[in-house]
């Protein structure tokens, strides 16, 4: 474990983001005269400060609950300038879409009668909301916070793998990763000239005053999190912190005469806008699921009464389904007249009869996605398949060829991370965050995940991921 | 705009400076029974211990005898014992985890710092030449907390609902230490017992009391004198006197700068209590009977909590509380009881 940090470094033939980033040369020079030693003492001391500071998820067994940090890799994640300047433009692209497409599905539905998008295949869709039918929404801005999960081909071509529209998170982890560099790793940092992240809070506010009810000077903000007892707890802790509102749950919260209150030491207080980071189903009892008790009855009494409003707008669901995003670069040209510029990952839509004997046929080149799953939950990896899990997969297709998607497998692109015998190359990928009020505004970077086990392809956190700071630089 | 505050968070800021201070206290009597109170047979009396939480029925369901061992371990480290350290720090944390958008970080992490070093006491720790040191860096968590808080904490009304929770809770533990050592130490010994002056001085260490009150009492230690400085002197720190005039400070910090309608009655509660402490010499007192009057003080202390739970924390009164209706101050009858 002597010598420096780069040394033997070796990509494996794979898209390098540190190696083949451009203007990079002052970080790799200072990574190259770092002694792994060294580093690993510091970065044990970055971990350690995690736990202490309760950067934490919770994972609940039977009988406990074990607060976990998010592992965390100190070697950061580098995108260059130009590469960002795509990227930004990409996502703001395709959030501009999807609100589009959100406001047209929720009104006229013009998309469906002009067969861009099959319409069973919204209007049957668990995640589309009917109740929105006819609902204004400022700005119409539907998705107010989005992270778009981003990959890398062999080639280098940035693609969307997926967009998460509905309460997207990890956030908390971009700000706090860098907080821990800087304080455990500022020589690495200092004068390389990073683009900032500390606004997100204010960005954040700024939007939320946007689409707050009209006539509302000065409103309330909260953020309504289901409590401390969710596993991103932490960061609803940290948005309500970054953001200065009052962090409520259901039960703080009641609805009279359609408006919305807190239950404050002095009695009651109005609230005009809500960040929620409870799903749909969850958040009002007499409109969804009449079984939560997480939510507030009459929620949506005051929501469609235009008293209240939401963040995220309810039903948004519908435009991050897997099964839709497979459509998304024609929702783009449809409602931008642009071409898209981030590409998706090709998709197979296993509804559609051809698509799926394609897909029965290279099942084991394939990744086979259920189309309904968060969290990488349900993923058949055809090529590190085994031959039973491969005839599992292909049962459940064949039951149920509509409930999935399959896409080819893609050698994401890598980033040297120290792991216990060294630094060696780790899949990657990237959640920028972008906020939209009146008009849409992304953070420089985002959440970079890092799959630290050797060859994995799955960066989720339940799944054994981790992450990185991610430096954009100039 | 002024930032409101939710009535659970009232709630919860309230029992963490109460459990806070309820660990520093356990860690302070433990300590110096541990290290100061011998009786003339030179064993430590740990029985009271016990007795002093009112735990007799919890302790002996799961131990025989209460020797050292089992009292220690039943009150440090014991997670089942709702009134343990561990127990104690246990709930202040989940309740700063609720209060995370509030509290500071380093208040966070000093928290979070103390618990994950409380759940992880190794049995040796409790061991005689060792507990002493891991009591005192308890003690020592509890009031780097309390330093923490006075440093970072912002002041609005979380902060006023945080010092009426540890000075209601602190006048509380004043009073259980005083009213069971005095009993062991001269009704239970019998009128004519001597006076175990190292037993009363370590009743007045385990309250931080001893250096003060040889300043103002230099020659002559009676139970008395004791009593009164533990109930009565206006300067030291942990006396009942001291902390609810505190907590009377907060209510009207609270109330005025808040404009909050509630709590007119938890307002005139403590000025009665307040009035009866003023106007009792320790002397009537102890004729009266100390017992009695710690009673009373500590059912007045439940009353003014119940009452700030129905004015602020937006509780309903409990359904059953026996045949005490919910929040009723002790009758003022009181005065009368102890002329005869």
């Amino acid at each position: 474990m002597d010598g420096f940090l780069l040394d033997g470094y070796d990509p494996q033939g794979f898209y390098c983001e540190m190696l083949r980033c451009a203007d990079n040369a002052r970080l790799q020079d200072r990574l190259a005269r770092m002694p792994v030693a060294d580093f690993k003492r510091r970065a044990a001391g970055a971990e350690q400060a995690l736990y202490n500071l309760g950067i934490t998820f919770t994972v609940y067994s039977d009988s406990d609950a074990i607060d976990r940090i998010l592992p965390f890799d100190a070697i950061p994640r580098v995108i260059s300038a130009a590469e960002w300047a795509h990227i930004e433009r990409g996502v703001i692209q395709r959030v501009t879409a999807l609100n589009l497409l959100l406001d047209d599905l929720y009104h006229e539905q013009k998309i469906l009668r002009d067969h861009v998008i099959p319409a069973d295949l919204v209007l049957g869709n668990a995640n589309f909301r009917p109740e929105m039918r006819g609902v204004a929404v400022r700005h119409k801005a539907y998705v107010n916070i989005c992270g778009t999960d981003i990959i890398r081909d062999r080639d280098g071509t940035f693609r969307v793998l997926e967009d998460n529209a509905r309460t997207p998170s990890g956030v908390s982890y971009v700000i706090e990763n860098r907080h821990t560099m800087l304080r455990s790793f500022p020589d690495l940092l200092d004068g390389i000239g990073l683009r900032g992240i500390d606004d997100y809070g204010m960005q954040l506010v700024a939007a939320m005053r946007t689409i707050a009810p009209a006539g509302c000077d000065d409103p309330q903000i909260v953020l309504l999190s289901p409590g401390i007892h969710n596993s991103a707890y932490f960061e609803h802790v940290f948005l309500a912190r970054e953001m200065g509102v009052p962090l409520v749950e259901g039960r703080d919260l009641a609805v009279e005469d359609d408006r919305v209150y807190m239950r404050t030491i002095g009695g009651p207080r109005r609230v005009d806008v809500i960040y929620r980071r409870i799903n749909d189903d969850f958040l009002d009892p007499e409109a969804f699921r009449p079984n939560s008790q997480l939510g507030v009855a009459g929620l949506m009494r005051a929501y469609y009464a235009g008293n209240v409003a939401l963040a995220n707008a309810i039903g948004t669901g519908v435009a991050d389904d897997k099964a839709v995003y497979a459509y998304m670069p024609r929702v783009i040209r449809y409602y931008l007249d642009e071409a898209p510029v981030l590409a998706n990952v090709e998709t197979n839509i296993c509804r559609e009869p051809e698509s799926l004997s394609y897909t029965l046929d290279h099942l084991d080149e394939l990744v086979v996605k259920p189309v309904g799953e968060a969290g990488g939950y349900g993923i058949t990896i055809g090529p590190k398949a085994s031959r039973a899990e491969l005839d599992e997969c292909r049962a459940k297709l064949l039951a149920d060829p509509a409930n999935y998607v399959s896409q080819p497998c893609i050698d994401l692109s890598v980033a040297p991370t120290l792991v216990n015998d060294g630094v060696k190359p780790r899949h990657v990928d990237l959640r920028p965050f972008a906020i939209t009020g009146s008009t849409t505004w992304v953070l420089p970077g985002g959440l970079t995940r890092v799959a630290l086990r050797e060859g994995s392809l799955v960066v989720n956190s339940s799944q054994g991921g981790g992450s990185k700071d991610t430096w954009v630089l100039g | 705009m002024d930032n409101p505050l939710l009535a659970r968070y009232a709630e919860c800021i309230f029992w963490l400076a109460r459990s806070v201070e309820r660990a520093e206290n356990l860690a302070r009597i433990l300590e110096v029974n541990e290290t100061f109170s011998r009786d003339r047979s030179g064993s430590h009396n740990w029985l009271s211990i016990v007795q002093l939480h009112t735990d007799e029925e919890a302790f002996f369901k799961k131990h025989a005898a209460a020797s050292a061992e089992n009292v220690i371990g039943f009150y440090l480290a014991d997670a089942d014992n709702l009134s343990s350290i561990v127990s104690a720090l246990t709930n202040a944390r989940e309740n700063a985890r609720t209060l995370r958008p509030l509290v500071s970080t380093e208040m966070w992490v000093q928290l979070n710092i103390t618990y994950n070093r409380a759940i992880a006491i190794a049995p040796e720790e409790l061991a005689p030449g060792n507990l002493s040191r891991l009591l005192t860096e308890i003690k020592e968590a509890c009031q780097t907390f309390t330093g923490i808080t006075e440093g970072t904490f912002y002041r609005d009304q979380a902060w006023w609902f945080y010092q009426l929770g540890r000075y209601i809770e602190r006048a509380d533990q004043t009073t259980r230490l005083l009213d069971n050592k005095y009993y062991i130490l001269t009704k239970a010994a019998g009128p004519d017992a001597p006076i175990e002056v190292g037993q009363w001085h370590a009743v007045l260490r385990s309250a931080s009391g001893y250096h003060a009150f040889r300043r103002i009492h230099s020659s002559d230690l009676t139970p008395a004198r004791v009593a009164a400085f533990l109930l009565f002197n206006p300067a030291f720190p942990r006396s009942v006197h001291l902390c609810l005039r505190e907590v009377q400070n907060a209510l009207t910090e609270l109330k005025s700068r808040y404009v909050l309608r509630g709590g007119n009655d938890v307002a005139e509660g403590l000025d009665q209590l307040r009035a009866i402490l003023g106007s009792r010499s320790i002397e009537e007192v102890i004729a009266g009977g100390l017992h009695e009057f710690i009673d009373f003080i500590q059912r007045y202390l439940i009353a003014i909590t119940d009452r700030l739970s129905a004015a602020f924390f937006g509780l309903e009164p409990a359904a059953d509380r026996g045949a005490r209706a919910f929040g009723d101050f002790p009758p003022l009858g009181y005065s009368s009881q102890m002329q005869t």
